[in-house]
This record gives structure tokens, sequence and C-alpha cells, in this order.
């Protein structure tokens, strides 16, 4: 849906050249100007699938159509991702209820009538209902792309057996495939991301991922989907473990329009996209901020991320400076601009060059979904971009304080600077909301819809603030402002490592952190280069001993 | 310490300890007031009452509308839950009760529900200190129906639960009064008052595929560390349970006379937070729990009507409910936060309804709320300061015949949790004690033992 055809395209052209360049070494390399640091890598993961996993890893294996419409328990986010958290998730019968539902409606679906002649290679010899070898012959490919292995004997057999035992008692050899397959997808050999760590043989003593849960942990990074045929041949051969191996393995992944499915799940994750679920205003006061708005809020900013950083290759910083986005007709209503789009239609749309937006932080996805129903709010502006694309922490309000003045504007305080300026000269506030005032107040010309004014009842709004003490005049001259700041690319660093990994930051990923930093600024902050330079680093698969192994060696030497 | 040379009565022991006073004395639930087999309470030969539930709404109260002058019975209505009239006799309300934290920062609506939740406070926002209460009332009481437990968040959102096993396992709640329909009432419910019962073929399958999957807990990974296989086992611990809710549907359901399937819901209630979508989404999942426990699908709810930040709003409001308890100027007049209090008293009219649709749902000589103990509260007092101290609660129900309603408990300082403990204690939990801390206690609310 997302892969409009032409934009696809263009950048699938684009990229190929690039990545052709990297894979090259035509580029130049940061890494002959700093090595890659050791780095000790993080412990084997058990990662529960997320829902859009389990949709693109359904999607691809037997084509959209199949999709369940399923809705996962939320994870807990863990350093600021849910890709972190899903290492801790724990299933409860609530959670899984759903996703049983899904198995049984995804079987279904791929042994009905319309569809089985193409997704399934066999059928049942005549006037036979239990067929075991037509069923291997579907289980066990199905069941690799599933597993995200080859199945041993014994999983293809236990498959294999409960499709015949169903087969037979319901006289139908379709609707037992049908609980073997419901069977594969709700087996937590499916439903969790298990890694597995084998000895490194290129250094001795270390541990690294097994080329399965290798082909697996590249593949959620970079198409947010279980791995292909392509890319578990290549690892099960051991091809995936070489250096020429990995290298055209991950420029065929970066050159497919799969790429645009792996940003879009990494953005979503790292921008706090599950805010939009239940972002809403008030009719009343914002009349054109409907809820089809607010979904196309989210889109505009997914759709202006990934044709920045992927259809344009542009530099990351530029995505605060861009003017260029994409507009709809109930989304120009809200942005007060004309647009020539037919319903549902999206159209390019580029800012006036003298105009008053410029770059993420100006579109309506970040500037309502920030905001309080029917007012804005420059503190949760502040501490949202902090939070979201800084990696800094802004702390809790103290329990016991009063934010009475900001509620009653008055003559003296009719706009949100002034009533804030009141929290600002008393010490409680003043620590925190001088983490996020300053940057917040500098988006006071969008309303709490995001929607464009230069009043605020009836006082004119002064958009002045400040980022690490310099002075910015308005939302513009902040994005500018951000786009000189380390701190936004070495966030997207430390981010972007963490969710390919899926384990938390530690001091001890420091020096890895600056060497990518340094590999991400001598790249133009390219995000491609940078998925690149991470997956082909030697800490993206590798991992400390596993525990019980340590455990087992420390017993030895008691 | 009670028990020296001659048994101990039950009744001898309340009247001893309370002598005819209102104040809240510590009493346990001593052995002595269960059977052998603690089923029933051994005076009474009661059976336990099988039903437990919990009602949560968020951001507490404005104590000057909300606190009654009296204790005890034929307590008073103050405005704000004025609303309550109908259905007091049907409910205790617990008030001054303390919540301490040890040292523990007051994390703002959030440290309040955990500790009344699972005795504990907790240390960060991403800590949940034990499991919920309902949770091993749903293991002492919950067999026998097809779910253990149901939950359900009247805002919609499936974040909003405080059912949980720990810090990253939370049990997701219902958010769709339609999804909750067919759910309970759709495909694989079996009408306890029809004459017919056939198993449904199609539920022996599912069964056999979970079936299947419970093998592979045979072969858990060697090499995964303990937390990890801590989770595949919580994993399977879920899949049993779904394979037993399969099992209990290819029986034939035991009648249950009062059971009346409802009408299939026909739409979806528009989502967001306005208070009259929440109303609506409260009132009908209201409606299909009611019939969910007549119908015997389940004895274990959490009812949730607001979160704990109270995200509500209202058409023509600039801001939230949350915001506004602490934007709003306190009216001189009043003493009160007008409008934070309009959202409340509306909170409490819900509770009404919540309280009434179970009261009026006969079972046997009575009704639902005869054998049902319903646990509320909130997150802290008042939402303005995050005021631990005094977070209203109520119990709703008589629990058998074991409970007296229509009282006001001042709780006069005491800590919060021992309700918690009474209420587990009434479920027929054998615990010596709940809470961690300052919040451990092994007192009852010996005031409300009928």
């Amino acid at each position: 849906m997302h892969c409009a055809g032409k934009w696809v395209a263009a950048w699938f052209g684009l990229l190929a050249g690039i990545v052709l360049l990297m894979v090259s070494g035509a580029r130049p390399m940061a890494a002959d100007l700093m090595p890659e640091p050791d780095n000790p890598g993080g412990e084997a993961s058990l990662r529960l699938l997320s829902q859009s996993q389990y949709a693109n890893t359904i999607g691809a294996i037997f084509g959209a159509q199949v999709i369940p419409n399923v809705r996962f328990a939320p994870v807990p986010r863990a350093g600021g991702l849910i890709a972190v958290g899903a290492r801790a998730a724990v299933m409860t019968v609530g959670a899984l209820e759903p996703l049983e539902s899904a198995a049984r409606a995804v079987a279904g679906a791929v042994v009905s009538e319309a569809n089985r002649d193409l997704l399934i290679p066999c059928g049942p010899a005549a006037g036979q209902s239990r067929d075991d070898t037509c069923a291997r012959a579907f289980l066990a490919p199905v069941g690799r792309l599933l597993f995200r292995r080859t199945l041993t004997a014994a999983e293809l057999d236990g498959a294999v057996r409960l499709a015949g035992t169903a087969a037979t008692d319901a006289g139908d050899f379709y609707s037992g495939l049908s609980a073997a397959l419901s069977y594969l997808l709700v087996s937590p050999r499916f439903l969790y991301i298990e890694e597995t760590a084998e000895p490194d043989p290129a250094s001795p003593g270390r541990w690294r991922l097994d080329g399965p849960s290798k082909a697996s942990r590249l593949s959620f990074f970079l198409w947010d989907a279980a791995p292909d045929r392509a890319l578990l041949d290549s690892a099960e051969s051991g091809l995936l473990h070489t250096p020429g191996g990995l290298r055209q393995e991950l420029q065929r992944m970066l050159t497919s329009p799969r790429i645009e499915q792996g940003v879009r799940a990494f953005f979503d994750d790292m921008l706090v996209a599950e805010g939009f679920d239940l972002l809403a205003k008030d009719p009343v006061i914002y009349p054109a901020f409907t809820s089809k708005v607010v979904m196309q809020a989210r889109e505009q900013l997914l759709r202006t991320i990934v044709e920045h950083l992927l259809n344009r290759h542009g530099d990351y910083r530029d995505l605060f400076v861009t003017r260029r986005t994409f507009m709809t007709r109930d989304l120009a209503a809200v942005y007060r601009v004309p647009v020539h789009a037919g319903p549902n239609e999206w159209v390019v749309h580029e800012f006036a060059e003298a105009g008053r937006r410029a770059g993420l932080l100006t579109l309506v996805g970040f500037l309502a979904r920030y905001s309080h129903p029917g007012r804005t709010s420059p503190t949760n502006r502040g501490r949202g971009l902090r939070e979201t694309l800084l990696c800094q922490h802004v702390p809790d309000p103290p329990p016991n304080v009063s934010f009475e003045l900001f509620e009653n504007a008055t003559a003296e305080r009719r706009t949100a600077r002034q009533r804030l300026d009141e929290h600002n000269t008393n010490p409680i506030c003043a620590g925190c909301h001088r983490l996020t005032d300053p940057l917040g107040l500098v988006f006071e010309r969008f309303d709490g819809a995001g929607q464009f004014r230069l009043m605020e009842n009836g006082a004119p709004i002064d958009p002045s603030g400040e980022v690490n003490r310099v002075p910015v005049r308005d939302a513009i001259d902040l994005g500018h402002r951000l786009r000189e700041d380390p701190a936004l690319t070495s966030c997207l660093v430390s981010r972007t490592y963490s969710y390919a990994t899926g384990r938390e930051i530690e001091p001890a990923d420091r020096p890895l952190l600056r060497y990518l930093e340094a590999r991400f600024e001598a790249d133009g902050y390219r995000f491609p280069e940078l998925l690149y330079t991470i997956a082909m680093s030697r800490a993206f698969d590798r991992l400390r001993a596993p525990a019980a192994l340590v455990a087992m060696e420390e017993t030895h030497v008691r | 310490m009670f028990v020296k040379s001659r048994p101990l009565s039950r009744r001898r022991l309340l009247r001893g300890m309370l002598n005819g006073g209102a104040v809240a004395v510590g009493l346990p639930v001593l052995d002595c007031f269960l059977n052998g087999n603690g089923t029933a309470f051994a005076s009474t030969k009661t059976p336990l009452p099988t039903r437990f539930g919990t009602w949560f709404w968020g951001l507490g109260m404005n104590k000057h509308a909300f606190i009654p002058k009296i204790t005890g019975a034929d307590f008073d209505l103050p405005e704000e839950i004025a609303s309550l009239k109908d259905i007091k006799h049907h409910l205790n309300l617990f008030t001054r009760f303390s919540i301490p934290t040890d040292g523990n920062p007051n994390l703002c609506h959030y440290s309040g529900w955990v500790a009344l939740r699972c005795g504990a406070t907790p240390s960060g926002r991403s800590d949940l200190p034990g499991e919920s209460l309902d949770l091993p009332i749903a293991r002492a009481i919950g067999g026998g129906t097809p779910f253990r437990m149901l939950n359900f968040a009247a805002t919609g959102n499936p974040r909003d639960s405080y059912s949980f096993h720990g810090a990253n396992a939370t049990n997701p709640p219902e958010i769709s009064a339609v999804e909750v329909y067919r759910k309970l009432f759709g495909t694989g419910f079996a009408d306890p008052n029809a004459g017919e019962f056939a198993p449904d073929p199609a539920t022996m399958v599912r069964k056999s595929v979970l079936s299947g999957v419970l093998e592979e807990s045979k072969d858990l990974s060697k090499h995964l560390g303990a937390g990890d296989r801590e989770r595949l086992d919580r994993h399977f611990t879920a899949v049993r349970e779904l394979e037993g809710r399969l099992a209990l549907q290819l029986e034939k359901p035991p009648p249950a006379p009062a059971c009346r399937i409802p009408p299939e819901i026909p739409e979806e209630i528009p989502s967001g937070l306005d208070v009259r979508f929440v109303e609506q989404r409260h009132q009908a999942m209201t409606d299909l729990l009611v019939m969910a426990l007549a119908c015997n699908q389940t004895k274990v709810f959490n009812m949730l009507y607001s979160n704990s930040a109270s995200s509500l709003t209202r058409e023509g409001l600039a801001n939230v409910h949350h915001n506004i308890t602490h934007e709003e100027l306190i009216d001189d007049e009043l003493g009160i936060q007008v409008e934070s209090s309009r959202f409340l008293r509306e909170a409490f009219q819900a509770f009404a309804y919540f309280v009434a649709a179970l009261a009026s749902q006969p079972e046997g000589d009575g009704n639902l709320l005869d054998r049902m103990l319903v646990y509320a509260h909130s997150d802290n007092e008042s939402a303005k300061t995050h005021e631990l101290q005094g977070t209203p609660m109520f119990t709703v129900g008589n629990a058998g015949g074991l409970l007296k309603t229509g009282l006001h408990i001042d709780g006069g300082g005491d800590v919060a949790t021992r309700l918690g403990y009474t209420v587990q204690r009434l479920m027929g939990l054998s615990i010596g004690e709940w809470g961690a801390g300052s919040l451990r206690t092994s007192k009852v609310i010996s005031e409300i033992l009928a």
C-alpha cells in the first residue's frame, strides 16, 4: 500500500547505486580513520514478535490477502524502544487469545479454495483425506520460514502427524493442513525470535549469533519481517558469516522495496507512534482535526521520513529543515494550504520558501501529538523533542506542585509564554521547565492541532526560544539549530543500534557508538549507510558467552 | 497471641476486639473462621463467595465534596458522591487510609494504584513489585468457567490495565464492546440453558493444536537463561489456560437459569476519551459483564472506568481531566475544583450504574451481589497534589453474607493495604499477611465483617 510504484522505482534506482558504491568500497571509509572498537555484545535474546513483524512476515510468506486483523497486547518500552522491551515481554492468556484467533484466521485463509492452488504446492491423493507426503511438502518450507530455520525432524513429523489426525477426523485434507499451520503459528518457535549463540571461529573464546539467528536479526532490523528463503539459505550455508556473503545479502536487502517497511517500523518505534492511537482533539475547538486527520498525521510523518531518507537519500539532519512533505485534502484543511488531490490521495507538497513551516517538527504529527485536546503544551512539545529525538531524559514533575497559574488567561498572562514564566521563576518548577519550555515555546505559533496562528487570546505570540543556551527565533530557526546539534545524530545512532540488536545501550557500548557516529558523519548522515554500517559491524552479531555456559564454568572452577 | 486455653469463637473474638466501637481494629481472619477445607466460613456454613471484581477510576476525589461527615452506618453522601444514593446499601466506603512509600518516590498517578493492587510501592515507573491481587484470587476461585478473568477498559486504551503478573506481564483489557460480545457470546459460546449440547468439532481441533504446542514445553531450549526460561514457562501456562478453556467448551455447561444471551452490539462506540463515549463503553461493557457472570463465563473481572491520570475530556474543553486537576483554581466558596469535580461526579454516576446493574441481575433468591465482592479504588486522594494518604476505596457486595454493607470506615491513617488483605482473606486465600515494608499487614478491617 505504501510502496507507491513511481517513487519506489525512483529510490530503488538511486539506492541501488549508492549501495553498490558502499559495498564496492569506493565511498570514503571512516573506518580508515577509526577502526571498529571491540564490543562485548549482549546476551542472546528471546524477543516477542511485534504486531507489525507478524503482519509483515505473514504477508511476505502468503500474500497480503492473508494478513489477519489482529491486535497484539502492548509491550512496555525499555531504553526508549518497544523493540528492546520485547526481550522481556511475558505472555499472558489475554495476550495469547488474539494470536490463537489470528493463527486460525491465517490458516483458514491459506487453505481456502480461493488461495490453496496458489499457496499449497500439491493436493491430496485422489480420494484421500490424509496425505502425509503433500502435508510435508507444504509444511517443511512454510515451517522453515515461520520458525526462521529448518525444522527439526521431530518438529516436522509432529506437524505432519497433527495434519493427518485432524484431516482424518474432519474427513478433509485441508482442514488437517489448517490445523497444522495453526500449530506452527501459535508455537513459541514462531512467536518469539530466539537467538542462539555459537563460538566465533574468527575470535577464539568469543561468541556470535549462529547463522539463522543472524539472518533473523538482520531481517527484522531491515525489513521488520522474518528472513526470506534466500537469506535463510545464506545463513544455513554459512555464507552469511563471511564478509562477502553478508555484503551481498545487505545489498539485496537494502535495495529491496521491503526496506521501506523496515524504516517505517524503526521510526514508528523511535517516535513513540502509539501516542497517535488515542489522539483526539476537541471538535468544537479544532473542527478540522478529525480522526482521519490523526491517522494521516502519523502517515505524513512516515512518508516524509521515507521520502527524505530513502527516496531522496537525504542527510538525516535535513529532515528538520526540509520543506518537502506529503499532503491530503483532509490534512490541507488543518494546514490551511491549497492542495489538488482526490479523496484519500497523497500528493507531494512543498511548503513555501519564506513560509511558516519547514522540517519534521512543524508537521501536525509532532505539534498535535504533543498538545492537549484544546490547546498547546510547550512543556509536552519540549519534552517530546528531547526524549524522542535527542534521547534525553526529562524528569517527572514533583508530586506536590500547583499549575493553577497556567490555567487562567488573564490580562497579564494571555499567552502560554507569559503563564509559563510564572513556573520558570519558581525554583521547584524551573529545573525541569528550563529543559522543556524554551524548546516548546518555539512552537507556540502552532495551536494544539498544529494550525498556524499569530495571536493567543488577542496577544501576539513571541515564538522565540533557545536550544543549548543559544537563542532561536522560531520553529524554523530551531530546526536549523537542531540540525547542527550532535545530540540529534548521536541519538539516532544509538537508537538504531539498540533497535538492531534488541538491547539497551550499556556503558561498554560507548566506544562503538562513537565509531558509528563517526561513520555516520563520514557518510554524510545518510540513513541507509548507517543501517549498512551497523549490519556489517562485528558488534552486530557479537554475543556474550551464554549464561548457562558461564554458570557451568564457574561451577567447574569452584 | 489470642488463643490460650479454650477455643476461640468468632463472635467472641469480634465482640472482644471491637467493643462496640466503629474504629478500625486489626483482626486477622483466623483459620477458626474457616471450615476444615477452607471452602466455607465455619459459623454459617456459607460457601465462600465465588465472584470477585475490581473497579477503578482515576484522579481520586475532592475531599470537601466527597468524605462523609458521618462514619459507620447511615453515613451522609456529600455532593460528589450523591449519585450513590440508591446503591449505598450495597457498598462500604473507606477513607483516610494511608499509603506510605517507605522512601520510594511518590510517582504521580502510579504509586497509589500499584500499592493498592500489589501491596508495595514501586521504585520507578517501570517497576511493578509483585502481582496484582486479582490474580491469586482468580487462581483460587476462577476455575470452572471459560474465562478465568475478564478485563475491561472503558477508555478503549489497550494499555489501561491494572492487572499484572509483574512489570512485563500486564493482562490486556478488552477495549471494544463489539469484541467483548463476540468473545463472550459469539462462536464457541454454549447456551447453558439449551436442551441439546454437541461439542463443536472445531473446538476439538483447536484444543489438539494447543496440546501440540504444549508438547514443546518438554523441549525448552537448554541454552536459554533463567529469565527467558521463566518467560517461556509463562507462555506455556497461558497456552495451558487457553486449552483448559477449550476443554470446558467441549462439555455441556451447567445450567444457569438467569442467563440470557444479550442482544448483539450493533456497532462500535466511537473511539476517543470524550466522557460521553467512555460512559457509553462503560455501560455496554458493564451490561455484557453482568450477563457473562450470570452465564458462568467468568468469576473474576477488572473494570476500569478511567485511567489513573485520567485523560477524559469533554466537548468544548481545551484540556483533559488530569491537567484540569492541576490547573483549575479551587472555588473559594465551594472549596473544590468545580470542573474536576464534575468529571468525578460522572465517574461515580458510572459506578452507581455498575453497582445497580449487578444488583438488578437476579440469581437464586437474591442477586449477583449476594455472592460477590468488588474492590474499587482510585490512584490518589487529591489529584491536584498527588496526595496518596486517604486514597478513596470502596467494597461492593456482601460476599456471600460475610460482609456488612452500607458503612463508611474511617481508617484514621492506618495502612490502606488492610482492605486488600481483607479482600483476599474473604476470597479464601490462606495468607498470613500481605504487602511490603510499612504496607505489610496482617490485620483485616473487622468492622465490615458480618
